[in-house]
């Protein structure tokens, strides 16, 4: 006799244990499950044959020299420099004050009707379209120093990084969870203290990740720059002078009648997409040594 | 009992959320360096109660707060009140250990840096003490530099108590400090309440009645009625609330017929 005494209805639930599921269960777990892998495997096809067809058309018109010699040399080198000069002043007009106005919305006036109107105009700003900022940069910077500038082309750029860097700033900040802020000011922090040594601190990885979103967008834009930095063929002379770009650079590229020329937009989009994942690479390298 | 000496002075106090009374008409004397365990259902208010003595609550909303919470005598809802001081003397654990995502050592630190400069050497003591007062320190002292959160929940929580002694607060509150720990976890948090009471004042929120018999030495019985309202039902030495309780609702309560 076993050592179980079980019931009818016992035996029968510890026997549909091993049952599989009834077949419109399966069926449906099956089709969901392909769907899922099919679409998120075509959201990948664009990525991926975008890769394969910058790298396959633009390897083989790559030369090492082409980095070190200027456009009038058959080099690509003043372009990079442009591009990086251009982030780097609008990184360092848009951090310093999207950072700061991400933390003011989230820490400092919840309450305060001015908060609304920041935010709304912040995104509105994102939803600008770019070149309607190369328009704005070109009244305000370029009728104004009365000549195309690398000056000009930064502070367009800034314009377009501010709000990814701002709204980023703010979604980092609130994710940091309630009882830190408690925990600090129970230690009788003051409301500046528990923001900039504790949360803060805490946010960075995030705030890092909206900057290097900003940067990379950044990057890329080429509209902005038609208006503010316009082109040079050679090293730029100064803040002050028209100054070369990546994107703007595959813009006359595509445009020259030559088509052997034609061919070298691959190439500079292989640097562009370069530079830009050295710039996302180095600002995680910068949030995880915190 | 003689020779106690009030610390905290509770006059008629009510609390409201917004328009939403929590809780209404408490008075009770919090004694120096006594235990003071606050017992009662979910919702009574007890958690409310205790974030009203050191202003924590403010942090959470509108609130509004009618009667008085005397400290030694100074009213701690008098306008005048530098709220971060009164913060630094009246220290809080709160139900979750929450260290912050810092070293061990930064977070005793933290409470002892932001109010002014410290030199090294007097910072290393006072931390080392803390940690030796939390019972922790021989468990840390040779990873005082890692994170805290790779600690256990149990030494998270005496990290948090760490971390407001080393502010050296006259009153501590404790807002059910052991509900996230286990068994042996709690026994620790329990053997240092009983160490700390020669040096502070400590006021305990607990759900669980063995342990408000085990770590104090007056408590507090709250409960609400139909309203909803928290209200405090009856106030006395721990061994008479348990033992011969005035209140029929206290006696139901830690009988066991209750809630």
């Amino acid at each position: 006799m076993s050592a179980y005494q079980n019931s009818e209805t016992d035996q029968a639930a510890a026997a549909s244990l091993c049952q599989s599921l009834s077949t419109d269960r399966q069926i449906f777990t099956y089709l969901m499950t392909s769907i899922a892998f099919g679409l998120s495997g075509l959201a990948l096809l664009p990525l991926l044959s975008i890769l394969w067809e910058i790298m396959s058309r633009g390897a083989s018109g790559f030369r090492l020299e082409m980095l070190f010699h200027p456009l009038i040399e058959n080099g690509f080198a003043n372009a990079i420099l442009g591009t990086i000069l251009m982030v780097s002043i609008g990184a360092l007009l848009s951090i310093p004050v999207g950072v700061i106005t991400g933390i003011f919305l989230a820490e400092f006036s919840q309450t305060n009707p001015f908060t609304q109107y920041v935010r709304f105009i912040t995104s509105i700003i994102t939803g600008v379209p770019s070149i309607v900022v190369g328009i704005f940069a070109y009244g305000v910077i370029v009728l104004l120093t009365k000549g195309f500038s690398a000056i000009a082309g930064g502070f367009a750029l800034a314009v377009i990084m501010l709000p990814v860097i701002v709204l980023t700033t703010e979604e980092a900040l609130k994710l940091i969870p309630v009882p830190q802020r408690l925990a600090s000011a129970a230690l009788g922090g003051t409301r500046f203290q528990t923001t900039f040594r504790v949360i803060v601190s805490s946010a960075i990885p995030g705030i890092t990740t909206g900057i290097s979103l900003a940067i990379a967008r950044a990057s890329g834009e080429t509209a902005p720059l038609l208006f503010t930095a316009l082109f040079s063929q050679n090293w730029s002379d100064g803040l002050l002078s028209p100054t070369a770009s990546l994107p703007v650079l595959i813009f006359n590229l595509y445009n020259n009648p030559d088509p052997a020329v034609n061919e070298l937009v691959w190439t500079t989009s292989i640097i562009l997409l370069t530079l830009v994942l050295f710039f996302s690479l180095l600002s995680r390298v910068i949030a995880k040594k915190r | 009992m003689s020779n106690l000496t009030t610390a905290i002075q509770v006059k008629n106090l009510s609390f409201y959320y917004g328009n939403y009374k929590a809780i209404e008409g408490i008075s009770l004397d919090i004694y120096k360096n006594q235990v003071t365990a606050l017992i009662g259902p979910s919702g009574c208010g007890k958690s409310t109660f205790i974030k009203t003595i050191n202003r924590i609550s403010e942090l959470e909303g509108k609130v509004k707060v009618e009667g008085r919470i005397e400290f030694f005598g100074q009213n701690i809802y008098d306008p005048r009140i530098n709220i971060n001081r009164l913060r630094r003397e009246i220290g809080m654990v709160f139900q979750k250990p929450n260290p912050f995502p810092m070293s061990i050592y930064e977070n005793v630190a933290y409470g002892v840096r932001i109010a002014g400069r410290c030199s090294k050497v007097v910072l290393d003591e006072i931390i080392e003490s803390a940690l030796k007062g939390a019972a922790l320190w021989d468990e840390v002292k040779d990873k005082l530099h890692q994170s805290a959160t790779g600690l256990s929940g149990g030494q998270q929580q005496r990290l948090c108590i760490a971390r407001a002694l080393a502010v050296k607060p006259k009153v501590l509150l404790m807002d059910e400090p052991c509900s996230a720990l286990d068994p042996i976890a709690t026994m620790k948090v329990e053997e240092l309440i009983h160490k700390l009471r020669t040096e502070f004042t400590i006021v305990i929120v607990t759900h669980n009645m063995q342990q408000a018999t085990r770590v104090s030495d007056f408590t507090a019985f709250f409960s609400t009625d139909e309203s909803r309202i928290g209200q405090m039902v009856e106030f006395g030495e721990t061994s008479q609330i348990f033992r011969n309780p005035l209140d029929n609702r206290t006696h139901d309560y830690v009988s066991g017929r209750f809630g």
